[in-house]
């Protein structure tokens, strides 16, 4: 399982490295949503700051939306998707590999919202850097929902845009309680239970994944 | 010995029925030519014998795996598929596209090479796939076929994008499948001209109409 899952990892991250779409067009927009959004709230420091952590988690999940659909779109061509399941992978091997490679693009795109909510929005910097292990997990967490997400939408007429209406809604309690990390981290508290409702949440999403894809697979 | 047989085989897909009561058996060895208007079911039955459709009546056995109870995913390692569509990634180069496929069969890198050469794609081995003609990649889907090494080949309108070389490449793939004790099984709308002779059958409305 586990090889399978790394060589579907290594595949999915090197066809996104090649096609740059993470690169030059998912942070794009991310860092132009974060400056309306800044402009939104308004000109006080002490305004955009305090709505920094919401700010940086609905762009997150908004952006989480265009990799999920990246990440299914990968093997959407009938004769690709084909020629894969003549292959007969492990299924959770896929699932972990397709979660681990959407991760590792997950956190590259909060690395660099995290830094644009330092720059723009007058968050502290040391709360950001405290910040981070609740972004990590709240990075994985959304990859392993997604992952599993997009596998049941499908890839069909009405994938993309039926994806927002399944995962929007379960990723409240991620959004809530990274929010709230995000808030106590800025304003020098103890965050660990938000951080265990992350981790609960990412171990939650990777079980049900695991189990689940094969037949999400089957089944689109 | 057969390498897959059917009974009265039932597919449906999205309610619409594919095929319609098949009942026939591929030798373990040897051509099986899959004939038939549009429509017919050739690719059903191909998407079937490949584990790539479920059963929705009937029964059947393929390469030893039942249809109905078994692992359909144990089917799908051991055929090897070409079909009308492109079927790689796109972002990957030739080599890492049968790379991929290889290490996820756990076959030997050191087919790749060989395979690119015997299709004639040696010197495409480090182009992205994305460049490749639609001749070029029916090639390189050859070359998947050969680093694979199937049981039992599965091969939609094979002949589709072909030039003559290509054609005759593709004749003396089979030629080398079936003497490896392969089951080759191939689908065709025109008369073919075969090094290998085989058997035929003819397929209307998802049923096996005639056979010779």
């Amino acid at each position: 399982m586990l090889i399978v899952a790394r060589l579907v990892a290594m595949k999915d991250l090197k066809v996104e490295w090649r096609s740059r779409i993470l690169l030059w067009q998912v942070l794009p927009f991310a860092v132009i949503a974060l400056v309306l959004a800044g402009l939104a709230v308004g000109p006080s420091a002490t305004d955009t700051r305090r709505a920094a952590p919401g700010i940086f988690y609905l762009l997150s999940l908004l952006v989480s939306l265009l990799v999920i659909s990246r990440s299914r779109a990968i093997e959407s061509p009938t004769g690709t998707k084909t020629s894969i399941a003549t292959l007969g992978l492990d299924p959770a091997g896929v699932f972990l590999g397709k979660a681990a490679a959407m991760f590792v693009e997950l956190l590259f795109t909060s690395l660099v919202l995290l830094s644009g909510v330092v720059l723009l929005l007058h968050a502290p910097l040391g709360g950001a850097v405290v910040a981070l292990p609740s972004v990590v997990l709240a990075a994985g967490a959304v990859a392993a929902g997604g992952t599993i997400f997009g596998a049941l939408v499908g890839d069909g007429v009405g994938g993309t845009t039926l994806l927002p209406v399944v995962a929007l809604p379960t990723f409240v309690g991620v959004l809530l309680a990274g929010e709230k990390a995000m808030a106590v981290c800025f304003a020098g508290g103890s965050f660990g239970r938000w951080l265990v409702f992350l981790a609960l949440a990412l171990v939650a999403y990777t079980a049900v994944g695991a189990l689940l894809y094969g037949g999400a697979e089957e089944s689109a | 010995m057969v390498a897959a047989s059917l009974s009265d085989a039932v597919v449906t897909v999205d309610g619409f029925p594919v095929l319609s009561g098949v009942s026939t058996s591929i030798a373990a060895e040897g051509l099986t030519i899959l004939r038939g208007p549009n429509g017919s079911g050739k690719t059903s039955l191909l998407r079937l014998l490949g584990g790539l459709h479920a059963l929705t009546r009937g029964s059947g056995e393929v390469l030893g795996v039942d249809l109905v109870n078994g692992d359909r995913r144990q089917v799908r390692r051991r055929v090897g598929w070409l079909g009308h569509e492109g079927a790689f990634y796109d972002d990957l180069t030739v080599t890492e596209n049968l790379a991929f496929a290889a290490r996820a069969l756990g076959r030997p890198s050191n087919t790749i090479a060989p395979a690119l050469e015997r299709v004639g794609l040696a010197d495409r081995a480090h182009t992205s796939t994305r460049l490749l003609s639609a001749g070029q990649r029916r090639r390189l889907a050859l070359a998947w076929l050969v680093v694979r090494r199937p049981a039992l080949w599965l091969l939609d309108e094979p002949y589709a994008s072909l030039d003559t070389e290509g054609r005759e490449l593709l004749d003396a793939l089979v030629a080398d499948a079936i003497g490896a004790k392969a089951a080759v099984v191939l689908s065709a709308h025109d008369e073919l001209r075969l090094s290998v002779s085989g058997r035929t059958l003819v397929l209307v409305g998802g049923r096996v109409a005639d056979e010779y």
